[in-house]
This record gives C-alpha cells, sequence and structure tokens, in this order.
C-alpha cells in the first residue's frame, strides 16, 4: 500500500508543497495528489455512502499536509472525484477568499490540473466548510462538506459503540429527549447548527456545522451532497432528491434564522443568510454570508437564486421554499411555554 | 387471563460445564458450580401471573432475584426458558432487538434497583419520563408535557421539579420518577425490583402506598422483587421464595406468612419479626 504522502516527502504544508509544485507542475507527483489506491478507497466508500444514505462510512483517512480537522476529509473526497474536466470551487464559511479555501483551491488546480471558479452555478465540486450556496445547484454539480463532528447521536451520549448500536436500529429516543428539553429550556428549539436531520426516513444524520438556513436545501436537492470528516475517517451522503427532514415537534416546528428589517449592507439582499460585521468605525452591519452570491446581486438586484436554472421556481430553502417556517429572531426567546 | 407464563427460567454466568444446574441450589447450599465455577443465579423458575395480580419475589441477597427480574424486562439475555406475555407472539426471551424494544417500550415497564440503571441523570425528571413516549413515537410537544405532568401527579412528584435535573432529586423522587416511566406508555406488566431499598423508612411507606393505589387504579400485573418481607407482605398477592437461585416455596402471601411450609422460609420469617 503506498502511502499517501510518499510523493510529497518532504511537504509539511499546504504552502510547502505548493513550493514544490510551482515550478514543474505535475512533475513528480500524482495525478491529484493523492495515490491511486487512495482515490480508488475513497471512492469505495463514497458510493457506499450514497447506496445508504446518511449511514456513515468509514474510510482509510490518510495524512494530508494540513492538519486533520482543517477540511483534510473534504480534501481527499474532492480529489478523489475531481478530473482535468472540472471546475472546482471551495468556499470556507461562505467565502471564497479565506486563506484556507485559497489553498485547497490552489492545490487542486496544481496536482489535478482542473480550473478554479468562484461562480457556484460554473463549479462541477464544490468544496464547502460550513454552508451551502444560496445559488440552487444542479443535478451535474457535487457538494463536498467538510464535517468536524460525523455522529448526531454524540450530542447525547459520548459513546460511539452505543451510538452505532441506535442507529441500526433507528433508535432516536435520546436525542428526542434532547430536543424536547431544549424546548422546556428555551420555549422552541434553539440549535445554532449542527441541526439533527433523519435521511430518507432511517438514518439521522449531522449536516455538519451549517446554519439551519441551508438545512432545507438538503431535501429533495438535485446535486448529490457528499459529507466528508478526514479526522473521524468517515463519509456519508445524501443522494439527489433524497428526503431530508429536521427533527422537530409537531407543535414545535424546525425554524431557520431570520434577519428582520435586515438588508445586506453591501447588495441590498433581504433572502440570503446575513452576518453581522463590524465596519472600521465600530459600526455593526449585516451583509451576505455568501461573498460571490453577494457580488452578484451587487450587478443584478434582482437576480434571482435559480437564475441559471430552467423556471425560477426551485425550492431552495428560506424565501424559495413556502413550506419553510420563519422562525423568530435570533436574539428573542420567542415560543410561549406550555 | 394470564399475562406471563414463564417455564423453566434460568441465568447462568459464565461458561457452563453442562453440570452446573444439577450441581448447585439448595440441596448443596451454593450457587456457584463447584465444576467450572459458573454462577446458577437461578434456574427452573415456572410461575404464572394474571390480570391484576402482583407477584412478589422475597430471597435473601445474592438468591437470583435481580436476574429474574432484568430478564423478565428483556433487559438481560436469559440462558434458558421460554416466556409468553399475552400480547407477544412466541417466547419473548428471544424477541431480536427491535422486538425488545418494542415490548420495553409499549409493554413492559422496569423500575430498577439502582437508579443509574433507569434513569438518566443529567436529564431533568420531566425529560426521563418523556423519553419514554417518544420512544413510543410521541411527537406532540404540548400532549407529552401534559402527559408527563399527570404521571408527576399520580407519582406524587411535585410538578413545579419536572424541569430539573434528575441528579437534584431526593432518592425517594427518584425511584417516583422510575415508576412514572414504567407504567408512562399503560404496559401490561411492571416489574419492581428492590423498590423502596436504600429510602428512609418514612419514605419508603409512602412509595409503596403510591404504588398499591396506582396498582390498584390500573390494575396492571406487578412483579415486585424484595429481599424485604414488609414490601412483600404490602404489595404482593401471590409470593415466590427463593434461595441459592431456586424457586423453594410459592404461594398466597398470607399463607406463606402465617403458615411457612419450607424450613427456610420459616427462619425467614421468624428472623423478621
Ligand atoms: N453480572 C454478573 N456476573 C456474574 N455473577 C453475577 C452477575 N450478576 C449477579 N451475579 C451473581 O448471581 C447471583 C444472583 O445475583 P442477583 O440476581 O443480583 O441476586 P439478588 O438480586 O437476589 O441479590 C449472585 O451470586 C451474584 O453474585
Ligand atoms: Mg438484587
Ligand atoms: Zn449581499
Amino acid at each position: 500500500m503506498t502511502d499517501g504522502r510518499s510523493v510529497v516527502p518532504d511537504a509539511e504544508s499546504v504552502d510547502d508543497l505548493l513550493d514544490g509544485v510551482a515550478d514543474d507542475g505535475l512533475a513528480g507527483y500524482n495525478y491529484a495528489y493523492l495515490d491511486e489506491h487512495t482515490k480508488r478507497e475513497v471512492r469505495r466508500a463514497t458510493l457506499k455512502a450514497i447506496a445508504l444514505p446518511g449511514h456513515q462510512v468509514p474510510f482509510a483517512s490518510r495524512e494530508m499536509p494540513l492538519a486533520r480537522g482543517w477540511g483534510t476529509g473534504g480534501i481527499q473526497t474532492s480529489l478523489s472525484l475531481l478530473g482535468p474536466e472540472d471546475a472546482f470551487k471551495v468556499i470556507d464559511q461562505g467565502s471564497d477568499e479565506s486563506v484556507n479555501a485559497a489553498n485547497i483551491r490552489r492545490l487542486a488546480s496544481r496536482t489535478a490540473d482542473v480550473e478554479t471558479t468562484t461562480d457556484a452555478t460554473d463549479a462541477s465540486v464544490i468544496q464547502t466548510r460550513h454552508r451551502i450556496p444560496e445559488e440552487v445547484l444542479d443535478d451535474d454539480q457535487i457538494l463536498v462538506l467538510q464535517v468536524p463532528i460525523t455522529d448526531p447521536l454524540r450530542r447525547v451520549d459520548g459513546s460511539d459503540d452505543a451510538n452505532r448500536r441506535r442507529h441500526a436500529h433507528k433508535n432516536y429516543s435520546k436525542m428526542w429527549v434532547a430536543l424536547y428539553e431544549n424546548v422546556v429550556e428555551y420555549g422552541e428549539i434553539k440549535l445554532s447548527s449542527r441541526y439533527p436531520v433523519l435521511v430518507d426516513d432511517r438514518y439521522l444524520m449531522d449536516p455538519s456545522p451549517i446554519p439551519r438556513w441551508d438545512v432545507p436545501k438538503l431535501d429533495d436537492a438535485d446535486n448529490l451532497c457528499l459529507f466528508a470528516a478526514g479526522r473521524e475517517a468517515r463519509i456519508y451522503a445524501v443522494p439527489p432528491h433524497t428526503e431530508v427532514e429536521p427533527l422537530a415537534f409537531k407543535d414545535r416546528q424546525f425554524q431557520v434564522e431570520r434577519f428582520p428589517d435586515q438588508a445586506c449592507a453591501n447588495c441590498g439582499s433581504e433572502d440570503t443568510f446575513l452576518t453581522e460585521v463590524e465596519t472600521d468605525d465600530g459600526d455593526r452591519r449585516y451583509a451576505c454570508n455568501d461573498t460571490s452570491f453577494c457580488e452578484k446581486r451587487r450587478a443584478n438586484p434582482d437576480l434571482s437564486k435559480a437564475h441559471h436554472r430552467d423556471g425560477n421556481d426551485h425550492a431552495w430553502g428560506p424565501a424559495t421554499d413556502p413550506s419553510v417556517p420563519d422562525g423568530p429572531t435570533e436574539n428573542s426567546e420567542g415560543g410561549e411555554r406550555e | 387471563m394470564t399475562v406471563l407464563d414463564v417455564a423453566n427460567l434460568t441465568k447462568i454466568y459464565g461458561d457452563a460445564c453442562g453440570e452446573c444446574v444439577d450441581n448447585t441450589g439448595p440441596s448443596v447450599g451454593d450457587n456457584q458450580c463447584p465444576v467450572c465455577g459458573s454462577v446458577v443465579a437461578c434456574a427452573d423458575v415456572d410461575f404464572q401471573l394474571h390480570d391484576g395480580e402482583v407477584l412478589g419475589i422475597v430471597g435473601e441477597s445474592g438468591s437470583g432475584k435481580s436476574s429474574l427480574a432484568e430478564m423478565l424486562a428483556l433487559d438481560l439475555d436469559a440462558t434458558a426458558g421460554d416466556a409468553r406475555y399475552h400480547a407477544y407472539d412466541g417466547n419473548m426471551l428471544s424477541a431480536d432487538y427491535q422486538a425488545r424494544h418494542e415490548l420495553q417500550n409499549q409493554h413492559v415497564g422496569m423500575v430498577h434497583q439502582h437508579v443509574q440503571d433507569g434513569l438518566e441523570l443529567s436529564f431533568s425528571g420531566g425529560g426521563n419520563v418523556a423519553e419514554k413516549l417518544l420512544a413510543a413515537g410521541w411527537r406532540h410537544y404540548g400532549d407529552i408535557r401534559d402527559r408527563v405532568e399527570s404521571l408527576f401527579r399520580e407519582t406524587e412528584v411535585p410538578v413545579s421539579r419536572m424541569d430539573d435535573a434528575t441528579e437534584t432529586y431526593s432518592g425517594g423522587m427518584q425511584r417516583r420518577i422510575q415508576i412514572a416511566k414504567a407504567i408512562a406508555n399503560d404496559p401490561g406488566l411492571v416489574v419492581l425490583d428492590e423498590p423502596t431499598t436504600g429510602l428512609d423508612v418514612s419514605v419508603q411507606a409512602r412509595v409503596l402506598d403510591m404504588f398499591r393505589g396506582l396498582q390498584r387504579e390500573q390494575d396492571v400485573a406487578t412483579i415486585v422483587v424484595s429481599h424485604d418481607l414488609d414490601v412483600i407482605r404490602l404489595l404482593a398477592d401471590r409470593t415466590l421464595v427463593m434461595r441459592h437461585g431456586r424457586v423453594i416455596e410459592t404461594g398466597l402471601t398470607d399463607r406463606i406468612m402465617e403458615d411457612p411450609h419450607h424450613e427456610y422460609t420459616q427462619t425467614l420469617i421468624n428472623s423478621v419479626i
């Protein structure tokens, strides 16, 4: 078995690696950095994950030239998927410009010879940390989400053995109690991220730390979603058109974040996920978290999230899907106690 | 109606040599097999439990009561035996995981001797009771709250404590919460293992009174396990006396208390009086 590192014995960081490839391009490196055996292994796990929606599939996670927990699972998954025809986009919490996103993009462009792009509608593979793009993804696109914690049940029990048994038998009552206690405490279900979802009415899944805003996009999506954790060496998947249901009570529904009376300070959007940013003079303002879509909206304020798709009525989370209930504002207590 | 029909129920801890049952029991004076060292916690237990009946199981520590109770509550695998429960087709002791969980959620409530076996101490008391409802598919928060509240009233736990962590409850309250949880889904069978052990005497009496009232009202078939003859006397219609993993005497509780046939039972009763 070839060690994934043997192709670049001296690289200790992405920068080292990139220095090494700067001059001679692909020479001396296997295509897409990983050796073929590793890529086959990742692809096998990926196929198994697609066959069992929401089920965590182990894979032999390799050492990568960056610390585990920095997207090593996502990189291995992306690199095992990419071919020279692909266009690759990498975002880190909605931004294409973070150092980590830029490094991953350069690694792929230099070792896999792929085009890179910041345009979500142009990318064939999008690797992301903690966000799903605002623009509706298509059936020829793959979203690779970086995952820090794979098992949603770890919130309620630290024992992976016990949790594996629970998954095997769809025994999720402990998670339901955690939601019950959440409502007792806050009057509503108040989980800011890693919102537990039931996939295909079978496996409970951690959708990674995406905001609740993005969770409804997983349901019946046209695109394939892959979730990869390097540290925990697990891959799981939501295949296209799979039912993804956030756990909630009949009288305490799942709700997305709301930003009442706020619009993006840069593009004016009121239908995007906003984050609070502090300006140089200490003012707090809201702005789109998805920076590449924000730029498009600046040029064209009326641009639909499905502008590139036939028809504009694609359900893609809040403001596009009437079945996604509005939540109370982020800082209100909301709901009433019984 | 017969709620439960148990035959030949046996639990052996260790790799049994095949002679264990013959080599142990009251006639030998031990429950450990001299050949292989396995412990025969209980063997060849037969009984029937009828609608609304309370069956007591009494015996000294180590006589096999908890092993018996846990097997009947499907928390412990039986080594051998057959248990027919009226609402289950077949031997419930060999139910698979799925069927076992269904039985535990809907049909058999258990109150454990050790609180940590029965409750999640970091959850609220209400959450512990709610878990049973959630496991049975309840998905309406308001309905769950109403049901938990009424179970708190039935088991006489202050409703004001419903949302406090279970570890802050007194021992008596924790026992009541276990009872509330055990009866939450209106089970056909409740198993109580040492329901008063570790409680103050005054608290013991109140827990027993509460349970007796509840049991009569709901007419639920119950197995109560205790080393304490007073508990058995107060609750049980019929009683099995166990020693070294065997049932040595069976009968109506009143008869056993007034006219014990077996020599061991006589000593047991005389030593208490
Ligand atoms: N997990 C176990 N492994 C080995 N022996 C056990 C185990 N649990 C109980 N025993 C033994 O089985 C016998 C019966 O125990 P138990 O069923 O707890 O009796 P009781 O509840 O009447 O005190 C005792 O000798 C005890 O030491
Ligand atoms: Mg015991
Ligand atoms: Zn914007």
